[in-house]
C-alpha cells in the first residue's frame, strides 16, 4: 500500500521533473496522469498507484500550492464522475488504456446518453434500439437532457437489445462515438432561455462491438455502477460557511438594509440555519468516507440541496423586490458549466427548478431511501414479468 | 473557525453508548417510565445511582483532580443521545450538565465535587424556557437571606442543592431543605417542573451570576440537542420497525408511497439533526465558533424532534393516541424540549447578530 510520505515525494518528484511555470498545461496533466497521481486509488498504469481514495487530498495539497494546473473537473464531470469508474469496473484492458487518460486530462470529453422522452424516472423503459449486424451494432433511438452533447467526444449509451424479455435484461451498454454521421444534436432549450442540454437523434448509428461495456443483456447492472457513482459525487462536496445558495442572499441582506422586511428576515434566517446543517452532514458524510466508514446520508444529500437551492432562489428573487421582476438575458446561450453565482437571483431561481429533476427526481430519490436506507416494502411492480414489446406505452 | 470539528464518534464514545444502552435496556423500559409518571415520584432515583455511582458520568465535565471524569461535552452529549432514546426521567442534563457548568464558571469546588458523584443532585434556579441570552428571574437578597418565588424549575423536585440567582447580581447555593419546593402539573411528565419558594432562606454566595447562568444555559442549549437527535432517531425508528409489520388493506402500511416519503423526509431531518448536535458537541468541548454552533443546532433540532414525535404518534394509528404505548412521553418530552433553553425561533433572533444578518 503506498502511504501518504511516498505520494508526497512522488509528487514533489512530478513537480521537479515538470515545473508547472514552464511546461505546457496538456503536458504538465499527461505526466501527472503517467506517475499515477490523477487519482491515485485507481491501478498502476491508469492513472493510480492503486493507493486509498483518502490520500488523493495529499497529493491535491502539494499540486495546489506549487500551482500546477488543474484538469478542471466541473467541465469534464460526466466523464470523471461517470463514464471513469463504469469504464474501470466493466471495460477491457484495451478500452481503459483507450480511454480513460484523454479523459481525465480534458482532452476528450464525455457525455451520458441515458434518458428518453418516454424514459426518466422510468429509465430502464428506454426504447432506443441496438441490433447486431456482424461485428458492429446498429443504433436508432432519440436520447434528451444530454448535457455537453455538443462539446463531447464520447458517450457513455444504454440501449435495448433485446425487447422479448422483461424491461431490466434487455438492456446493452456501449461507448458511442459522437463525431458519428448518425449522431445529430440539437440544442434544448430550458425555462431558463439558455441551452444547456441537448436532444440527441442517433439514426443508423453504427458502434463497434468491441465498444461495448460489460456483457450482452447486462447494461442495467453497468448503468447502475455510473449511477451510484453520480450520487457519490455529489455527497464528496467540501464547502465553507454560507459556500452555497445562501451566500449571495446573505450578501444582498447585508448590503442593501433597505430590502429588508421581518418576514423576509424570519425566513432566511431558517434558511440559513437548514443550509448550515446541510453542509455539517456534507462534511459529517465526508469525514466518514475518509474513515473507511461511509454512511448512507449521501442519499439524502441531493434531495436537501434541491429544496435548499429552490427555498433560497425564490426567497432572493422576493427580497430583491423590484428588481426581481427583471432577468438578466433571455438570450438562447450554450453553457459549458452551469454557473449558479456568476447569473442573477431570477436564474438561479428557474436553474433550480431542475435540481429536483436532475440526476433523478426528488420523489425517486425518497423511494430509494425509505426502501435502501429504512428497509421498506418496494413498490408494487406490475411490469416485473412483462417483456418490454409488450407493456403499454 | 480555527480547527477543523470531528463530526464523528470516536471508539471510546461508541464504548460508552454501549454501556449506557445496556444499562438503560436493563433499568429504564417504557412500561416502567409510564408508570413512574403515575407515582409521586416520577425520577428513576436507582437508574440515576446506576449512572453516578456505578458509571461516574454526572461527573464527565468536571476535572479529575474534582473527582470528575474530566472527559468533555462530546462523551456528555453521547450519554444524552441514549438517555433521550430512552426518555429516562434522570436529572442529567439539568444537573450534571447546567448546574456543573454554573459551578464551574464559579469556580466552586466543593460542590462541583459532590455533583461529580451524584451523591449531590444541583438545579439551577432559572425557569427551564428561559434562552442562553435572555433574561431571567431573581430573588430577593436581604440581611443575608433570600426571599421569593421561582416557577418552572426542571428536576428541582429532586435536588439537593438549588443554585439562585439573587438581586444583587450573585448567584447562591440554597439547601433544597431550606427552601420549599411544590411540583407543578408539567406536559413533559419525565422531566418535572416545580415552583421554588424562598421565605428567608441561607444562601452561600458562589460568584457572579450573570456568566454563570450564561455558560450553563448555553451549554445545556447545546447539548440538549443531542437529547433531541436520541428522541428523533428512537421515533423514527420504532416508527419504520411498526410499519413493517402493521398490515392494512393487504399490505405492510409501511410500503405505501405517501407513507415512504414522510418517513424518508423524516431520515433526512433526523441525520441532519445528528451532525448539528455532534458540531455543537465538539464546539463545546473545544472552546470555539460556540455561539453559532449552539443556535443553529437548537434552532434545527427542536423543530425535528416534535416532528419526529408527531410523525410517530399519527403513523402508529389509533394506539399511538393511547396511554399505554410510549410514543407519547416523547411526543411530550419533544414538545418541551422546544421550549427548553430557547425556542427555535428565539435562537434564530440570536443567530441574527451571530451571523451578521441584521433584522430590518
Amino acid at each position: 500500500m503506498t502511504g501518504a510520505e511516498e505520494l508526497r515525494s512522488r509528487t514533489r518528484e512530478l513537480l521537479a521533473a515538470h515545473p508547472p511555470a514552464s511546461t505546457d498545461r496538456l503536458d504538465f496533466l499527461r505526466a501527472r496522469f503517467d506517475a499515477g497521481l490523477a487519482w491515485v486509488h485507481y491501478p498502476e498504469g491508469l492513472g493510480g498507484l492503486g493507493a486509498p481514495r483518502s490520500l488523493q487530498s495529499v497529493v491535491d495539497a502539494e499540486l495546489e500550492s506549487a500551482g500546477a494546473p488543474d484538469n478542471d473537473p466541473r467541465r469534464i464531470g460526466i466523464g470523471l464522475g461517470m463514464a471513469a469508474p463504469t469504464i474501470l469496473q466493466f471495460g477491457t484492458e484495451e478500452q481503459k488504456r483507450r480511454f480513460l487518460r484523454p479523459l481525465w486530462t480534458g482532452e476528450e470529453v464525455w457525455c451520458q446518453l441515458f434518458s428518453e422522452p418516454g424514459a426518466g424516472s422510468d429509465l430502464a423503459a428506454l426504447g432506443t434500439r441496438a441490433v447486431r449486424a456482424g461485428e458492429d451494432w446498429v443504433v436508432n433511438g432519440q436520447k434528451v437532457w444530454t448535457s455537453s452533447a455538443h462539446v463531447a467526444r464520447w458517450a457513455i449509451l444504454i440501449a435495448r437489445t433485446d425487447p422479448d424479455v422483461p424491461k431490466h435484461r434487455g438492456i446493452t451498454y456501449f461507448v458511442c462515438d459522437m463525431t458519428d454521421p448518425g449522431v445529430e444534436v440539437r440544442p434544448l432549450r430550458q425555462v431558463t432561455g439558455e441551452a444547456e442540454f441537448n436532444e440527441v437523434f442517433l439514426t443508423g448509428v453504427r458502434i463497434s462491438d468491441t465498444r461495448r461495456l460489460g456483457e450482452i443483456g447486462d447494461g442495467w447492472k453497468v448503468a447502475q455502477t455510473t449511477l451510484n457513482n453520480e450520487r457519490v459525487a455529489i455527497g464528496g462536496m467540501r464547502l465553507p460557511r454560507e459556500g452555497g445558495m445562501i451566500g449571495p442572499i446573505s450578501k444582498t441582506w447585508r448590503e442593501r438594509p433597505e430590502l429588508r422586511t421581518h418576514d423576509l428576515h424570519q425566513r432566511l434566517l431558517k434558511l440559513w440555519v437548514e443550509s448550515e446543517v446541510s453542509r455539517l452532514t456534507a462534511e459529517r458524510l465526508r469525514q466518514q468516507l475518509v474513515a473507511g466508514q461511509p454512511g448512507p446520508e449521501g442519499a439524502g444529500m441531493k434531495l436537501a440541496f434541491a429544496r435548499l437551492n429552490q427555498e433560497i432562489s425564490g426567497l432572493e428573487v422576493e427580497l430583491l423586490g423590484e428588481e426581481g421582476l427583471l432577468y438578466d438575458d433571455w438570450t438562447m446561450r450554450r453553457p459549458e458549466l452551469v454557473d449558479f453565482t456568476g447569473r442573477d437571483a431570477g436564474y438561479r431561481y428557474l436553474r433550480s427548478k431542475g435540481n429536483s429533476i436532475e440526476g433523478g427526481t426528488s420523489e425517486v430519490l425518497l423511494n430509494i431511501v425509505a426502501e435502501r436506507v429504512l428497509g421498506l416494502p418496494p413498490e408494487p411492480r406490475t411490469d416485473k414479468d412483462v417483456a418490454w414489446k409488450d407493456l403499454a406505452r | 473557525m480555527k480547527n477543523e470539528r470531528d463530526l464523528l464518534y470516536s471508539e471510546e464514545e461508541e464504548a460508552l453508548r454501549a454501556a449506557v444502552r445496556d444499562l438503560l435496556t436493563d433499568h429504564c423500559d417504557a412500561p416502567g417510565v409510564i408508570a413512574r409518571t403515575e407515582s409521586g415520584t416520577p425520577h428513576h432515583l436507582a437508574l440515576w445511582k446506576a449512572l453516578t455511582d456505578g458509571m461516574g458520568l454526572a461527573g464527565l465535565l468536571v476535572p479529575e483532580e474534582l473527582d470528575g471524569q474530566g472527559a468533555t461535552h462530546r462523551e456528555a452529549a453521547v450519554v444524552l443521545e441514549e438517555l433521550g432514546r430512552a426518555v429516562a426521567p434522570v436529572p442529567y442534563l439539568t444537573s450534571a450538565v447546567v448546574a456543573t457548568e454554573a459551578l464551574l464558571a464559579c469556580g466552586t469546588d466543593d460542590l462541583l465535587r459532590d455533583l461529580a458523584t451524584g451523591t449531590t443532585i444541583g438545579a439551577l434556579a432559572v425557569a427551564l424556557n428561559v434562552a442562553p441570552g435572555a433574561a431571567y428571574r431573581v430573588v430577593r437578597h436581604e440581611d443575608g437571606l433570600l426571599h421569593g418565588e421561582l416557577t418552572g424549575i426542571a428536576d428541582a423536585a429532586v435536588a439537593d442543592v438549588l443554585l439562585v440567582p439573587a438581586d444583587d447580581g450573585g448567584l447562591y447555593a440554597v439547601d433544597a431543605t431550606t427552601a420549599t419546593v411544590t411540583p407543578q402539573i408539567s406536559l413533559d411528565l419525565t422531566r418535572p417542573l416545580a415552583t421554588v419558594t424562598l421565605d428567608g432562606a441561607p444562601g452561600r454566595l458562589l460568584g457572579d451570576a450573570e456568566p454563570a447562568v450564561r455558560r450553563a444555559l448555553r451549554a445545556g442549549a447545546g447539548l440538549l440537542a443531542s437529547e433531541q437527535f436520541g428522541l428523533a432517531e428512537w421515533t423514527l425508528t420504532e416508527t419504520v420497525r411498526y410499519l413493517k409489520e402493521r398490515k392494512q388493506f393487504n399490505r405492510p402500511v409501511g410500503g405505501f408511497q405517501a407513507v415512504k416519503h414522510r418517513l424518508a423526509q423524516l431520515w433526512l431531518e433526523v441525520v441532519n439533526t445528528r451532525a448539528a448536535a455532534r458540531n455543537a458537541a465538539d464546539a463545546l468541548a473545544n472552546g470555539d465558533d460556540v455561539d453559532v454552533a449552539v443556535t443553529v443546532a437548537q434552532a434545527y433540532a427542536a423543530p425535528v424532534a416534535v416532528h419526529a414525535a408527531e410523525e410517530a404518534l399519527q403513523l402508529h394509528g389509533g394506539i399511538g393516541m393511547t396511554w399505554e404505548h410510549p410514543v407519547h412521553l416523547y411526543l411530550k418530552r419533544a414538545k418541551a424540549d422546544s421550549i427548553a433553553y430557547g425556542t427555535a425561533g428565539a435562537h434564530r433572533e440570536a443567530l441574527a447578530a451571530l451571523a451578521d444578518l441584521e433584522a430590518p
